[in-house]
């Protein structure tokens, strides 16, 4: 187990830079999960680590050890691959013992070490079957023995869940954190499922475009997202995001969005200096229904109607037409709205997002 | 139109639509197997049988003819160099084809599609064009009428196959095999020998035959580029065409019976070649 450290990573394919320039420290036995959309360079960062690439700038570092130019083999480390990539010509016992066969580890110690592993994986019925007699989620399970047997230093996983289906992949999600807590090695996770991220990091790293748009805990993450990009990311329903003119009107600073006007608190308005178009932003769940609004929260009340309703058993998403945007609310539980009724809903306004429409970067 | 059969009218369609496949099934398998079966009875009847006018299908049979053609003629000896001649050919044809076949499913590179299409190219030219020149730069280089002359040049014919069907093969083995490997501790080319290789052995030992019978048939390069040093049909085509009729099927006998039963053997591989090289 070992801190991992990449150091300006830079890795192009052609003209396309897949990866741009990621720096990102991981702690000693801390589960980093990478998120983005497809093509954002998340699995090329991940096979940078494990060796399957080579960057074109920068360095990694386990622990105090430069393994950039490391072939995979002499890096310690384990992976779980989106396909599984268990060997079809190996029995499951022979693909959980092959790394530690070609460790020359004792042949006593293979068998200890792959009982244990089958046993944390519940597949120890399994041991002499071959993988095409498994189902996809027994294959992952023998995938993911594999890969805690030689004890890593780095564990990596490639989208490991993603050819589950949906059941199987919310009980793997928590098995898998489970192991990690257990085990303790420091684990790099790719994935572009967004609650598959939240439930498992312990930090989030969001990407897009090869670049790293901001590390931080789930709730950070949520919280204070740091760009726009963040911001849409993160989230479900998405985040409302609008633009708006920043204007004064008596004194105080409004945000105006073609007919949607929000006077800012005072403590906000010297933060917007210099600014004439912004995003802004607000979660569908910090806007309520004026006879909904939780106890503590500070109403601004705007008008709309009606647009569309999603009743979605556990909670209500209306769609509110207001004089500007249409914005998404989220009621928990039911809400009895119809089609075009006229309807009053108060924004949380400490909850509001501002970004800066050229730079996508958060101002508060 | 799988699945459970819902009417009469529907069930009778298919009884029609069965009937027309196997007649159509019988026609292909007598087309190839009744010029066979005629080979092979008349390479095995007495001569006398053969020769009696009253009977149309012998009934005593005997080794003898074979034999005569093998080792009174001296046809093993032909026989022999024909299966030199196949086996340095699939040697060579491997040993250049694979590597090549290996990259073009594995690796990216410039001018990729240009090579395929060179390689494919290269099949529609005709032997014949380059049997002639072959001969006198095999004269000038000390390799006409040598068994390994031959071999190569089989090998420009058997190569471009070698080279697609490889990397059909390989590109049917999905790369995460090899670099989980190579995570686990292999290097490149030890995840190629000990996954890969393994993986793909089934596909490519068809391959190795269908290469064995291409060289063991072909007649025209061998024909031009030996004298004395023959392979079989080169032989045959020159010897037995002037021998009795019992020796021309005895030699048909032995020319089709290696391919017959390696294609009996290897029937399940072969359908896995040519089913991924399809694709």
């Amino acid at each position: 187990m070992v801190r991992v450290r990449l150091e300006n990573l830079v890795k192009r394919f052609g003209s396309v830079t897949a990866v741009d320039h990621v720096t990102l420290d991981i702690g000693d036995g801390e589960f980093v999960v990478l998120l983005g959309p497809s093509g954002c360079g998340k699995t090329t960062t991940l096979r940078l680590i494990a060796g399957l690439e080579l960057p074109d700038e920068g360095r990694i570092l386990f622990g105090d050890r430069d393994v950039t130019y490391l072939p995979p083999r002499e890096r310690n480390i384990s992976m779980v691959f989106q396909s599984y990539a268990v060997w079809p010509h190996m029995t499951v016992y022979e693909n959980i013992a092959f790394p530690m066969k070609i460790r020359k580890t004792p042949e006593q110690e293979i068998r200890e070490k792959v009982l244990w592993a089958a046993r944390l994986l519940q597949i120890e019925d399994l041991l002499d079957r071959y993988p095409h007699q498994l189902s996809g989620g027994q294959r992952q399970r023998v995938a993911v023995a594999r890969a805690i047997v030689v004890e890593p230093d780095v564990l990596l996983m490639d989208e490991p869940l993603s050819n589950l289906d949906a059941l199987l992949r919310v009980i793997m999600r928590s098995e898998l954190k489970k192991l990690q807590r257990r085990i303790r090695v420091t684990t790099i996770y790719v994935t572009h499922d967004q609650v598959e991220a939240m439930v498992m990091a312990d930090r989030v790293a969001i990407m897009n475009k090869g670049r790293l748009q901001q590390v931080g805990t789930p709730q950070e993450v949520y919280d204070k997202p740091a760009n726009v990009f963040v911001a849409g990311f993160i989230g479900s329903p998405r985040m409302n995001l609008f633009d708006a003119s920043v204007a004064e009107a008596q004194g105080a600073v409004v945000l105006d969005a073609g007919g949607l006007q929000i006077r800012l608190p005072e403590a906000y308005a010297g933060l917007l200096e210099g600014h004439e178009t912004v995003v802004v932003g607000i979660r569908p769940e910090d806007i309520h229904p004026l006879d909904r609004v939780p106890p503590g929260v500070e109403p601004y009340e705007v008008d709309g109607t009606v647009d569309f309703v999603e009743p979605l058993g556990s909670d209500t998403i209306v769609h509110v037409k207001t004089p500007g945007p249409v914005l998404l609310m989220k009621v928990p539980g039911s809400y009895p709205a119809e089609m075009g009724d006229r309807i009053r809903v108060a924004l949380n306004l400490k909850k509001l997002h501002v970004f800066d429409k050229a730079t996508g970067k958060a101002i508060f | 139109m799988s699945g459970r059969v819902e009417s009469y009218r529907e069930y009778k369609g298919e009884a029609v639509k069965r009937i027309a496949v196997y007649a159509l099934a019988v026609i292909i398998v007598s087309w190839i197997a009744v010029p066979l079966a005629l080979i092979f009875v008349s390479a095995l009847a007495q001569p006398s049988d053969y020769y009696n006018v009253h009977k149309i299908f012998p009934t005593r049979f005997t080794l003898d003819n074979v034999y005569t053609f093998l080792v009174v003629l001296g046809a093993w000896k032909s026989t022999l160099n024909s299966v030199i001649v196949a086996a340095l050919t699939i040697l060579i044809s491997f040993a250049v084809g694979l590597p090549a076949g290996y990259s073009l499913s594995r690796y990216v590179f410039k001018g990729k599609d240009a090579f395929k299409l060179a390689i494919i190219g290269l099949r529609m030219f005709p032997v014949i064009v380059l049997a002639i020149p072959l001969v006198v730069i095999y004269l000038r280089i000390g390799l006409a009428d040598t068994l390994l002359g031959v071999a190569l040049a089989h090998t420009a014919m058997t190569l471009p196959f070698v080279v697609l069907i490889t990397s059909s093969l390989f590109a049917g083995i999905p790369v995460d095999y090899e670099e989980a490997a190579m995570v686990f501790g292999l290097s490149g080319w030890e995840a190629f020998l000990r996954i890969t290789l393994p993986l793909a052995l089934p596909g490519l030992s068809a391959a190795a035959i269908f290469v064995f019978i291409m060289s063991w048939n072909e007649v025209f390069i061998a024909s031009i580029l030996t004298l004395v040093n023959r392979t079989l049909p080169a032989d045959i085509l020159v010897s037995a065409l002037n021998a009795p009729d019992p020796y021309k099927f005895a030699a048909g006998f032995i020319m089709v019976l290696p391919a017959m039963i390696f294609v009996f053997f290897a029937r399940k591989y072969l359908v896995q070649v040519w089913g991924i090289s399809i694709k």
